[in-house]
């Protein structure tokens, strides 16, 4: 398969996570991601989480989020470092940056600027509220964003109060976003500027519970029993069994009850309460489900094509034959010569599945052979 | 503005989120879309109500995932129709579907068919669990895939059961995954001239979300990371991160030193864990004691004290509060559509291209509105 991304080279300013898993996501389909670093500390998400979570003496995340890029370690306060970066940008065909508004322009990286010297340049970033936005130079950190975007009141029990998503999605979903903009500036082949903010990238990640509540003003309550997603009627949520936890999709509260043999459930005829009284159905099947064991019920609810499953964590999910179907799993070694394993790519092209056996870099250690490569000299 | 993907043209067998959402976004970025929808009842969201939100005869959820888009009604088990849309699928670039395995076969508009008629067309397939295994039957459903995934262990605290987003963020998160692609391949198209196949399915696309944790589990000893005991914000990650009860709302604190923390909040039972790594092996003490101070003053209050030492933090919103605040107002995401005199309010495209928003006043199709048009289009 040619990798559709295949000579494309993008040059890579962002740290942390919200630009870095974009440019991973670039690389996985065949862009070369020259990442830049700073020449002392290098990407903050190297030293963020704690030593017990390195792996290959930098951090699990910073190894997962960085593989199959290059590194060049740069002080960017340099005259010849910056006159070096505007050499290359002529030879690359993005740029990408997460910095606060305004620092690209004032390191002498602005748009207009690199547009001057690669007029096909496609310049994409990511802020935290907008560059205008009156927040432009609050700090763009996820759980923040998560906090003031509504999300924390959508997830759990109306009684848990705001509760965040355990998954940094503000920056994931705003990396993806700037993706699909910046391969579609590549295919209609202008120069481009692209922004994504993470606030807007969260909002549109809400864009249903939102419309619903531009129409009404209404805040959607989540109920108080196996809260699962505030707009879904009963019986959609997760159930405690004896021996674990099993899920129930959306579903026929009377085909479910006569399933499970409980006429209390069946007793719900008029299918419109399933909603209005979706805490007492809940609470009939937590009672019942938690008498006996998940396989139990997924014998009796699968056949019957009840959409339901078993509550899996990683061990046990690592352990599925489905799972292992997917080989989602791969190897990969990075700078320092050790291993470790990753996921790989989520996409499927022409029937094969997308892996690379290169890992993360250490600080640096492609900054020699890109100054050689382009004939730069980055200074001291 | 001249949008980037400007001629191309999608047909949209999909129906109801993740296809849908990825068919919108192409559509943001300047594609023609086109729903083939079946008579009567079209895509399924048509009839998907939610909160008794109907706007001209379709659930206000259809019209905000299906803005912008064009419908085409087929009765796919009539041969004649079959051929029709055959007929259509030869001039257009883009196809995708997310009917279980072997639907499209059935109907004669599988890849290997299509790519006959129409050699460069890029063929997506959007599945629950991919096209092989033993979940390959399991309903493609975002709860039943996020409970698989593991992805319920990361959010909320440590005694409360597994937690779903509230949000369907599998749906969500592999229609992203699957516009990267399809740009992408829109991209390779154009350099290289070969069409191409797509497949996402929701389960590789939510473990991709993970990929940062997942990569921290299999490599430090498959040791389950466990949620805290309160104020959970992420598993991997030290006091205080999370969010804290005020006396009147909520707060959230993002990763930073405890003695910068405690430059604000002067508390004296914080002061002895503001040595080495305690603000993580110690992290459920250190929440108890911030959360037992917190909840004594307004949100505004301890904002005020946190910005003075620079704490990175940001007040909790529900959507009315955000709604009303001036970050959410600079952003104009609300858009207004209207369909046969009736108007809904929904969120524009997160994406700003060369410092412009993109907002279409386009609303979502009437099933097989523009059928003969299209029909005269296309001479079918």
């Amino acid at each position: 398969m040619i990798l559709p991304l295949e000579g494309i080279t993008v040059l890579d300013f962002t740290q942390l996570l919200s630009g870095p898993c974009a440019s991973l996501r670039m690389a996985d389909l065949g862009a070369r991601v020259i990442k830049i670093e700073h020449y002392e500390t290098g990407d903050m998400s190297r030293n963020l989480y704690g030593e017990s979570v390195d792996v290959c003496d930098t951090s699990a995340f910073f190894q997962a989020i960085n593989r199959n890029k290059e590194s060049i370690a740069l002080n960017l306060k340099l005259e010849s470092t910056k006159k070096a970066i505007l050499q290359l940008v002529k030879e690359v065909d993005v740029v990408l940056s997460n910095f606060k508004p305004g620092a690209m322009e004032h390191l002498g990286f602005g748009f207009a600027t690199l547009k001057a010297i690669n007029p096909s340049i496609v310049y994409g970033y990511i802020t935290g509220y907008g560059s205008h936005s009156p927040w432009a130079n609050k700090p763009g950190q996820d759980l923040l964003i998560q906090a003031i975007s509504g999300l924390t009141y959508q997830t759990g029990n109306e009684d848990y109060g705001s509760v965040p998503t355990g998954i940094a999605v503000a920056d994931i979903i705003a990396g993806s976003q700037l993706v699909q903009a910046v391969i579609a500036a590549l295919y209609s082949g202008e120069a481009t500027e692209v922004e994504v903010s993470m606030l807007e990238a969260i909002l549109d990640l809400q864009f249903e519970p939102m419309t619903l509540f531009f129409q009404d003003g209404e805040i959607v309550k989540r109920g108080n029993v196996s809260g699962a997603h505030p707009l879904v009627a009963a019986p959609y949520g997760i159930y405690k069994t004896q021996d674990g936890y099993i899920t129930l999709a959306m579903g026929s509260i009377i085909k479910l009850g006569e399933l499970l043999d409980c006429n209390d459930l069946v007793a719900y005829q008029d299918s419109s309460q399933w909603y209005s009284k979706r805490d007492e159905i809940k609470q009939v099947l937590t009672d019942l489900l938690k008498t006996n064991t998940t396989k139990h019920w997924l014998s009796i609810l699968e056949p019957a094509d009840i959409w339901c499953a078993e509550v899996f964590n990683w061990e046990q999910l690592i352990k599925q034959p489905g799972f292992e179907v997917l080989n989602m799993l791969q190897t990969v070694q990075c700078g320092n010569g050790g291993t470790y394993q990753t996921t790989r790519c989520p996409i499927r092209i022409d029937g094969e599945i997308i892996t690379n056996k290169v890992g993360a870099p250490i600080l640096g250690q492609h900054t020699e052979s890109i100054a050689k490569e382009f004939n730069l000299t980055f200074g001291a | 503005m001249k949008l980037p993907l400007e001629g191309v043209t999608v047909l949209e067998f999909s129906q109801y989120l993740a296809g849908p959402y990825a068919g919108l976004r192409l559509a943001d970025l300047g594609a023609r879309v086109i729903k083939i929808e079946r008579p009567k009842y079209g895509d399924a969201c048509r009839g998907l109500v939610t909160k008794n939100m109907i706007s001209d005869g379709d659930s206000v959820l259809f019209h905000t995932i299906n803005r912008n888009k064009d419908s085409f009604q087929a009765n796919l088990k009539d041969a004649n129709d079959v051929a029709t849309v055959k007929k259509l699928a030869k001039s257009v670039d883009i196809i995708t579907h997310n009917f279980r395995p072997g639907i499209m076969e059935r109907l004669g508009l599988n890849y290997e068919v299509i790519k006959e008629v129409n050699p460069t067309i890029i063929y997506a397939e959007v599945s629950g669990y991919g096209a092989k295994g033993p979940w390959k039957d399991k309903p493609g459903q975002d709860l039943l895939a996020q409970s698989m995934s593991g992805l319920t262990w990361l959010s909320g605290n440590d005694n409360q059961p597994p937690m779903p987003f509230g949000i369907a963020t599998a749906d969500m998160i592999c229609g992203t995954q699957l516009v990267q692609a399809l740009c992408a391949a829109l991209l390779r198209r154009k350099r290289k001239g070969i069409g191409a196949k797509i497949e996402v399915s929701l389960m590789e696309s939510i473990l991709d979300l993970q990929f940062e944790g997942l990569t921290a589990y299999l490599n430090t000893g498959k040791n389950l990371p466990e949620r805290c005991a309160s104020n959970n914000g992420h598993v991997y990650l030290g006091a205080p991160y999370g969010i804290y009860k005020t006396k009147d709302t909520y707060i959230a604190l993002a990763m930073g030193k405890l003695s910068l923390l405690n430059e604000a909040l002067k508390n004296e039972e914080l002061a002895p864990y503001c040595e080495g790594d305690l603000y993580f092996t110690k992290r459920n003490e250190v929440k108890a004691i911030i959360a037992s101070q917190l909840v004594s003053e307004t949100t505004a209050y301890w904002c005020n004290k946190l910005d003075s030492v620079g704490f990175w933090h940001a007040p909790v919103f529900n959507y009315e509060q955000l709604t009303k605040s001036e970050v959410y107002t600079s952003l104009n995401m609300q858009i207004s559509l209207e369909r046969n005199g009736e108007t809904i309010k929904t969120t524009r495209c997160p994406i700003r291209l060369n410092q412009q928003i993109l907002s279409s006043n386009k609303s979502a199709p009437v099933l097989g509105e523009t059928t003969e048009r299209i029909k005269k289009e296309y001479k079918l």
